[in-house]
């Protein structure tokens, strides 16, 4: 028996605004709809990951067990800026992987305010946002989607888009926060944040929660569940190595394409084999940039890739179909649970509308400035 | 006692900013005496090739060119919008991040590579709690 490890269980709650829904509540929510796709009970969960970010130190993975069954098992709660759910699902993975343990439950949850993410100063002496320049998110991404403009002569209408693909793809997803056509001129037209990023190229803000199954092929052949098992061929977790100005520029393609070597050795797949990715689109700038450092074009080729809709559905290989962050909506912690949701739910087939036939491979990403890079590789159930 | 009114000498926005008491304010980096990175703080060994100390002081350039930017419309409540957050390469080593002054908000009057001179004014009139004055850098095209 291989030690491959597999997700029986998938499921994501509808992203949107639940304010009054507590944050371990949420997380239930996805956590039964997971359970009930494996078919398993809590009370056959060896282990369990918690991902969450803004709430990291309130114990949110034993706050979940006490809404759902206080069975008595470990409880790992993990905080990794954006990257915080995928690497909960990763070291879920590794539980399996080492022999540890055959059954374990990895859940992201996040709840968000409105608004600007990012420092707004603090820390000694005077506020600096403004001053030295801007840390909000969106104007880091806008930098770094300069510097790809810088090299290539990429536009702010290529930019742009992404944002037109990415809510198109999540009007087919009823999972989505929005599902609204968003077009070009009036992506470009929305309310400029930071030159090149309007507000229709930057993620949404949201409440939400997604959690998996994860087993080993051992258990999985025991519970009859390969038919819809998902097998994980590669898992990734890097940071950014030193790069020359990564003191004001916030570096997210050196650990992306040092994670994307590594899985893709990891998984014994190239970039054409993949035939869908849920890749780290907070904004729309980053997405064209992820296309290059995961290898689905050449460098410099992003722009003519969003232009040529390879990257759309139905195109070469589609990009962001669930509506990625821009439009399903991005709750931080709950994030990378949820782009495996996606791809998971296209290699069973089951993703209607929006369905890529025949898939086989496909791949999340998913970015944490500070940095991290979590990459994962799926094949569809043999 | 001393009557001279002489103005409270200003704190510096960022430590690297060094304000001697002759002479002009300048910016000080540190340059890993193994590997050559430059860092704008002190670290306990080089990020980029883990020797441990042997860092010395580098006097960055008062000169230097856009590598970078953004042109923010929206920031955090209170903070003055539009303004160009801008990356630029200086000459000599080192990056640095501030605003660009003395430029239109324009994605068509900027460009990369444009030439610009580090500038020292005061923080634009922010004062911290105990109300000192601080001094801060910014880039200006050069003329």
């Amino acid at each position: 028996m291989s030690n491959d490890v597999y997700v029986v269980g998938i499921d994501m709650i509808k992203f949107g605004r639940f304010p009054d829904t507590s944050l371990p509540k949420l997380a239930a929510q996805a956590v039964f709809g997971a359970l009930d796709d494996a078919g398993v009970s809590i009370k056959d969960i060896q282990g369990l990951w918690c991902g969450n970010l803004m709430q990291a130190n309130a114990m949110v993975g034993q706050q979940i067990l006490q809404e759902i069954g206080q069975t008595g098992i470990g409880v790992v709660n993990c905080a990794n800026a954006c990257a915080t759910g995928a690497t909960a699902f990763r070291d879920a993975w590794m539980s399996i992987k080492a022999g540890i343990y055959d059954l374990v439950l990895a859940v992201g949850v996040e709840q968000m305010g409105k608004g600007l993410l990012g420092g707004p100063g603090g820390g000694k002496g005077i506020p600096k946002e403004g001053l030295l320049g801007s840390l909000t998110m969106p104007a880091v991404f806008a930098e770094a989607g300069m510097e790809h403009s810088r090299k290539y002569g990429t536009t702010f209408e290529q930019f742009a888009k992404v944002s037109v693909k990415n809510h198109h793809h999540s009007t087919l997803n009823p999972k989505a926060m929005y599902q609204i056509e968003t077009p070009l001129e009036m992506v470009m037209g929305a309310e400029m944040i930071s030159y090149p990023n309007t507000k229709l190229m930057c993620s949404v803000n949201v409440d939400g929660s997604a959690a998996a199954v994860l087993c080993s092929e051992k258990k999985a052949r025991e519970l009859g569940v390969m038919s819809r098992a998902v097998k994980i061929r590669a898992s990734i977790l890097t940071s950014d190595p030193w790069q020359e100005r990564d003191l004001v520029m916030p570096d997210v393609n050196t650990c992306t394409r040092l994670a994307a070597k590594q899985a893709y050795e990891m998984a014994g797949v190239g970039p054409h084999d993949v035939n869908l990715v849920e890749l780290h689109d907070c904004f729309a700038t980053a997405e064209l940039l992820h296309y290059e450092n995961l290898g689905l074009c050449g460098d410099g080729e992003a722009g003519r890739m969003i232009d040529s809709g390879e990257s759309a559905l139905g195109g070469r290989v589609p990009v962001n179909c669930s509506g990625g962050l821009l439009s399903k909506g991005h709750p931080l912690g709950a994030t990378g649970i949820a782009n495996i949701y996606e791809v998971a739910t296209h290699l069973r087939g089951e993703a209607g509308k929006r369905q890529v036939e025949g898939a086989r491979i496909g791949m999340t990403h998913v970015i944490g400035l500070g940095s991290a890079c979590a990459i994962h590789i799926l094949e569809k159930p043999a | 006692m001393s009557e001279q009114s002489t103005q409270p000498k200003p704190h510096p926005v960022v430590p690297f900013l060094k304000i001697p008491d002759e002479g002009s304010p300048y910016l000080e980096a540190i340059k890993c005496g193994s590997c050559g990175a430059i860092y704008l703080a002190d670290r306990m060994a080089c990020g980029k090739c883990a020797t441990r100390g042997g860092f010395a002081p580098l006097r960055l350039s008062n000169k230097g060119s856009i590598y970078s930017y953004c042109i923010v419309q929206r920031s955090f409540p209170g903070v003055e919008v539009p303004y160009i957050s801008a990356i630029v390469d200086l000459e000599g080593g080192g990056t640095i991040k501030g605003n660009l002054i003395g430029a239109e908000p324009d994605p068509a009057k900027i460009s990369f590579g444009m030439p610009v001179d580090v500038v020292f004014k005061d923080a634009l009139g922010r004062k911290d709690r105990e109300g000192n004055s601080y001094l801060s850098y910014f880039f200006q095209p050069r003329a």
